[in-house]
């Protein structure tokens, strides 16, 4: 077996499944996300990809339905197949959840119970989503083990008696239980070892080519998403500044954020040469910047006296289309045509 | 390596072992091997990388070198002087003024109720280095260094005030106000977010050149150690399996763990590259480990000999070495395998 996630094109046309219009989300007065437009196809991986503080958390959190006060919905859409989420009573929720959408967080690691077997805890989430028997419960639970490279049999375990990368993996597998159309999988390998990292992210790749499921993939590791995901959005304080297939995104970025962020990242082959990274830090969402959020950090944000800094300090730039599948949010891209 | 010069740091045959399973009587007490014969020293304005998976046993190693921890054998050479079981408090007091630390955690090694000048003057005074309004200039020059400016307005703020990358400066710039020989940096970027560790990591270098600073950098990231670091040493299961000039032993790597840690990065620079074949397993804790190459389980390479004669750390291309009886084999084992074959 070798294991080259390879990066991958993807032609067809695909249904959509999720889509986000115009979303913005607070935590009380502080707008985390902020007028976010994003659509995931059936069966397609979706990275997201940005800092922290800079909302892809909280749109995973949004879609699953699972925001608590202080975060709120303010405006705009999150449809489900047509069917708008933020409309749903609670009933409507708990069914959706995890039958239509799972969710892998970054310590789910952590959120099995440690004086449970393993087996029990696949049982305790069967039941409470649909009329199974235990024993056929416990079953399934041996197969979607099987299903992530873990043995049968350590459906006996219990979580201590697992690796880090082993309970990451039945997490996994309890995510898939149901068959859902859509796994949100936030930093789920951020805590694990490279080598384990790629081995689970290899099989979730398989796994996705088999049952067909979307995936929206967050994670601050760009390198990363370029290899697993079909398309890949950029996000910076609240805000998509750029969305395209992963490998235009590697050679032709646009925005100069996304080029920031690809030049922050050491090479591991090939020349090396002092990297600069992106001067200053991601700015307060409590009182963002006026016009682009990213101007005060922008490198070709300097001349005062031009028009095209008038428009980069006072009016926040929209994701335009530069290509038919490359969206870019870049008052200089624009002028530049 | 040559003993001629004395680094400031240098450790020899460093082991550390920790208690493992149970005490019951009659039981045997079986031991973890975190840190098994460990060589190496740190020479003065270099930068060298301990890079291995969680539980290899790179972090051991920062805290014996810390005198946090004491090893079950082996010595540590400060300046050429044997240290290993110094424990007076001003013997400690005067290595710890040579070797600082950077943690990994911004968050939780500063006080949040005092203030970063406060952070910097403590050490100043501890450790007798400045005196009344000396002290304020100091802190001042500190955070300049570190790129804080202007200094005078971040002196007066609160961690919490700060950003993590900015935490991060003040913690270097607390190790740096004793004016240290030695910088031990455990994982100093990996809580930082992305557009921030580049310019932790050009600090890292900047002091190193300006202050003929010697410093470890342990990590789990290759690509940033290959961008900081002029050595690597590569630890598997408590024991170096393979050292030598960074680029060497990033670009060429003589042992299949090497080539394994490399070929799992993601790089998206390197899609097309070949990926060497995975074994499944984990970098498994070192407990009362037998004879035998400690990789032998994953390894794509293994002869007959690996499970039961321990490699040795073998030169085998100038000042790099790797414990590998396939890609390094040492004089014995090649005769051996040699009369094996002719067999």
């Amino acid at each position: 077996m070798t294991v080259a996630i390879q990066p991958r094109q993807d032609p067809v046309a695909r249904e959509t499944l999720i889509e986000l219009r115009g979303l913005r989300i607070a935590y009380g007065d502080v707008v985390a996300v902020d007028g976010v437009d994003l659509t995931i196809g059936a069966g397609e991986i979706l990275g997201l990809a940005g800092e922290s503080g800079s909302g892809k958390t909280t749109i995973a959190n949004g879609v699953m339905q699972i925001l608590r006060p202080p975060a709120h919905i303010l405006d705009g859409q999150i449809l489900f197949r047509g069917d708008d989420l933020t409309a749903k009573n609670a009933e409507e929720l708990r069914k959706f959840r995890w039958r239509n959408v799972s969710m892998v967080f970054q310590s789910a690691m952590n959120a099995l119970n440690p004086v449970m077997r393993v087996g029990d805890q696949f049982v305790d989430m069967m039941r409470a989503h649909e009329r199974i028997s235990k024993r056929d419960a416990l079953l399934r639970a041996g197969e979607l083990l099987d299903l992530v490279g873990i043995d049968q049999r350590r459906v006996r375990a219990y979580p201590h008696e697992l690796s880090g990368g082993m309970r990451q993996r039945v997490i996994i597998a309890m995510a898939l239980a149901l068959e859902p159309e859509l796994m949100i999988m936030d930093e789920p390998t951020t805590a694990l070892d490279v080598v384990v990292q790629r081995e689970i992210l290899q099989q979730v790749r398989d796994l996705q080519a088999e049952m067909g499921f979307a995936v929206l993939f967050i994670t601050h590791d760009l390198s990363l998403l370029f290899e697993f995901a079909h398309r890949v959005a950029i996000m910076y304080a609240g805000e998509v500044v750029e969305e395209g297939p992963g490998l235009v995104l590697r050679d032709a970025a646009r925005h100069p954020y996304t080029q920031g962020l690809i030049r922050s990242f050491p090479p591991l082959t090939g020349p090396l040469e002092r990297l600069t990274g992106i001067a200053g830090a991601p700015p307060d969402l409590a009182s963002p910047p006026a016009g682009c959020r990213f101007h005060p950090r922008c490198p070709y944000c300097v001349d005062e006296s031009s028009t095209l800094h008038t428009l980069q300090t006072t009016v926040r730039p929209a994701l335009r289309a530069v290509a038919p599948d490359h969206r870019v949010a870049c008052h200089l891209v624009e002028q530049q045509g | 390596m040559s003993v001629s010069i004395s680094a400031p740091l240098e450790v020899r045959g460093l082991t550390k072992y920790f208690p493992a399973g149970t005490n019951l009587p009659g039981r045997p007490t079986s031991s973890v091997h975190a840190v098994d014969d460990v060589t190496f020293a740190l020479r003065p304005g270099t930068v060298t990388a301990l890079v291995g998976e969680s539980g290899s046993g790179k972090s051991t190693v920062a805290r014996l070198l810390l005198r946090l921890y004491d090893p079950t054998a082996g010595t540590i050479l400060h300046d050429g002087a044997n240290v290993t079981s110094e424990r007076g408090k001003k013997a400690l007091l005067a290595y710890r003024s040579q070797v600082q630390m950077i943690f990994q955690d911004p968050f939780g090694s500063l006080n949040p109720v005092k203030t970063v000048r406060h952070h910097l003057a403590r050490p100043l005074r501890i450790h007798g280095l400045a005196h009344g309004d000396d002290v304020e200039a100091r802190v001042l020059a500190l955070l300049h260094q570190v790129g804080l400016n202007p200094p005078e307005k971040y002196a007066d703020k609160y961690p919490h005030e700060l950003s993590g990358g900015q935490r991060q400066r003040v913690a270097i710039a607390r190790a740096l106000a004793v004016e240290p020989k030695v910088l031990i940096a455990d994982e100093p970027t990996s809580m930082l977010d992305v557009s921030i560790r580049i310019g932790i990591l050009n600090l890292m270098v900047d002091l190193k050149q300006d202050h003929e600073l010697a410093m470890l950098y342990v990590t789990h990231d290759l690509a940033s150690a290959r961008y900081v670091a002029d050595t690597v040493l590569v630890m598997y299961a408590g024991q170096i399996v393979e050292q030598g000039p960074a680029e060497r032993v990033l670009q060429s790597p003589l042992h299949p763990y090497t080539q394994l840690l490399l070929s799992s990065v993601p790089d998206p620079s390197a899609h097309e590259r070949e990926r060497i074949e995975i074994h499944k397993g984990l970098a498994a804790a070192a407990i009362d480990p037998k004879p035998g190459c400690r990789f032998v389980d994953r390894c794509p390479l293994r002869i007959e000999v690996c499970s039961h004669i321990t490699p040795e750390l073998v030169a085998a291309r100038p000042g790099q070495s790797a414990r590998c009886h396939v890609t390094a084999p040492s004089p014995q084992i090649r005769e051996e395998i040699h009369v094996d074959s002719t067999h």
